[in-house]
């Protein structure tokens, strides 16, 4: 009981912008070194990966492919739950922590589709087909385009964040589709081989450096989106300075 | 509810209502694709319900912005929010979708049969993609009804809403599409992707209200 009150007292903390911008202030150079430690380490252990028999060298555009494409799904669920957060709890930082994460997120699932493109052009032979897999997530990658237009169309952050979390709440059942399409359809896209009951069909030779890149990457994200939160808070700050000195101004000239 | 319903009918068939804009869009698209693909007949006849469905998603999308904007501009929607201690808001956002649907996506399931006619198909696909449409479209309009909702404060948000609730309404395509198909295809199945058609449908006709009537209150406050 007293776990969470703590807990509920630490978020409410975070609350206050100030606050949260000394406790990333004081993060950020360790999550940008782990970051960087841990990509060289999986970039290394990637390098050293076997050739696979069938696909040669190619194999390893895995070693980003899963990673961007996992993040890409992750973060449209921090979203989401972002999202909860404006309208359930009315958390002051929510919206700004949906706002920062929505570039990062196309980003990473633009870069999900080219890597996966690059990937299919010696394997399957085309850049791109029109099985589940692609097409939901190219959806999603239309979507956060949408969010984003959205967000920018308004110039009122608190009028803007509201619609934001509802277009995004409705797009979440866009989540499950990408993570289910290839078991509900049978598509030209691999079904999921990593996480899955009985355990992973994946070599450990293969498993291992996914894994620490997957981390590497699920870090960078974090790093980036702390980064970009604050450059939002920070930016609201200047907004609302200009203005405090524009209506100062404007009284001095009229007095 | 009636008297919301006969008012927002009466409102649509106007001249300023935008209904038979709507129509004219649908032909103009369908008019165009054998100009874009060649007047092979049986290349149209092909592609015949694919075209359909899409003329008609986009028709049904050129329409949405107008679904709480005018209101907006005359007040009238103020007083819907405010009624909505006695009547639930999302009902009333389901009714103004249901007459939005009668008035300027009805046609258009009315005037794909002929369409059809134009792109060479057969009499059993086209009354497939009509019953098809008939029954998908009402999706479009109560997803869409989400995107206007949300888009509602902005000056110029026709363009903004078509591109933010078309990846929504790709699973209506589809399925509508691939029902179609099925009517026509010896092995394709068809009451499978038209029931998923109809779940669709009634799975926004809940969703899709709530969630306006959540962005409409945080619009008007």
């Amino acid at each position: 009981m007293s776990d969470a009150v703590s807990k509920t007292g630490r978020w409410i903390d975070l609350a206050n912008p100030t606050r949260f911008l000394s406790l990333a202030g004081g993060i950020l150079p360790w999550l940008g070194g782990l970051t960087a430690l841990v990509l060289a380490i999986g970039f290394w252990m990637s390098m050293n990966a076997p050739d696979d028999y069938q696909q040669g060298s190619t194999v390893k555009i895995m070693f980003i492919h899963v990673p961007f494409a996992w993040l890409s799904m992750m973060c449209y669920t921090i979203m989401s739950i972002a999202a909860l957060g404006t309208l359930v709890w009315r958390h002051p930082l929510a919206d700004v922590s949906a706002k920062a994460a929505a570039p990062i997120g196309a980003v990473f699932t633009a870069l999900a589709l080219i890597t996966g493109s690059l990937w299919g052009k010696p394997m399957w032979g085309t850049w791109w087909v029109w099985d589940a897999r692609l097409t939901s997530v190219f959806v999603l990658f239309l979507m956060y385009l949408g969010i984003i237009a959205l967000t920018r169309a308004m110039d009122d952050p608190a009028k803007s964040a509201k619609a934001t979390a509802i277009l995004t709440l409705v797009g979440f059942i866009n989540i499950p589709i990408i993570k289910f399409s290839v078991d509900w359809w049978n598509t030209l896209h691999q079904p999921a081989s990593v996480l899955r009951m009985g355990g992973s069909t994946l070599d450990p030779s293969y498993l291992k450096p996914l894994l620490v890149m997957a981390i590497g990457f699920t870090l960078l994200f974090f790093t980036l989106h702390m980064m970009a939160m604050r450059n939002e808070i920070w930016r609201r700050r200047v907004t609302a300075m200009r203005r405090v000195a524009a209506r100062s101004a404007d009284r001095g000239t009229v007095s | 509810m009636g008297a919301l319903f006969l008012r927002d009918v009466r409102l649509g068939l106007r001249a300023g209502g935008g209904a038979l804009v709507g129509i004219l869009f649908f032909l103009a698209v369908i008019a165009v694709v054998p100009f874009g693909v060649g007047p092979d007949l049986k290349l149209l006849s092909r592609i015949g319900a694919a075209m359909l469905w899409i003329g008609a998603l986009l028709a049904t999308l050129l329409g949405l912005d107008r679904l709480f904007q005018a209101d907006r501009d005359d007040g009238s929607l103020d007083l819907l929010i405010m009624a909505s201690d006695r009547h639930m808001l999302p009902l009333t956002i389901l009714v103004k979708c249901l007459a939005h649907w009668t008035v300027s996506v009805l046609p258009l399931v009315i005037a794909s049969p002929l369409l059809g006619l134009f792109m060479n198909m057969e009499p059993a696909a086209i009354g497939a993609t009509a019953l098809t449409l008939l029954v998908g479209t009402p999706a479009i309009t109560l997803i869409g009804a989400v995107g206007a909702a949300v888009a509602v404060s902005l000056p110029r948000g026709g363009l903004l809403v078509s591109v933010i609730i078309l990846p929504l309404t790709i699973p209506v395509l589809i399925f509508g599409v691939s029902a179609s198909y099925g009517a026509v295809e010896d092995p394709a199945p068809f009451l499978a992707p038209f029931l998923i058609l109809a779940a669709i449908t009634l799975f926004f006709a809940v969703l899709g209200p709530i969630a306006a009537a959540a962005a409409l209150k945080s619009s008007a406050d």
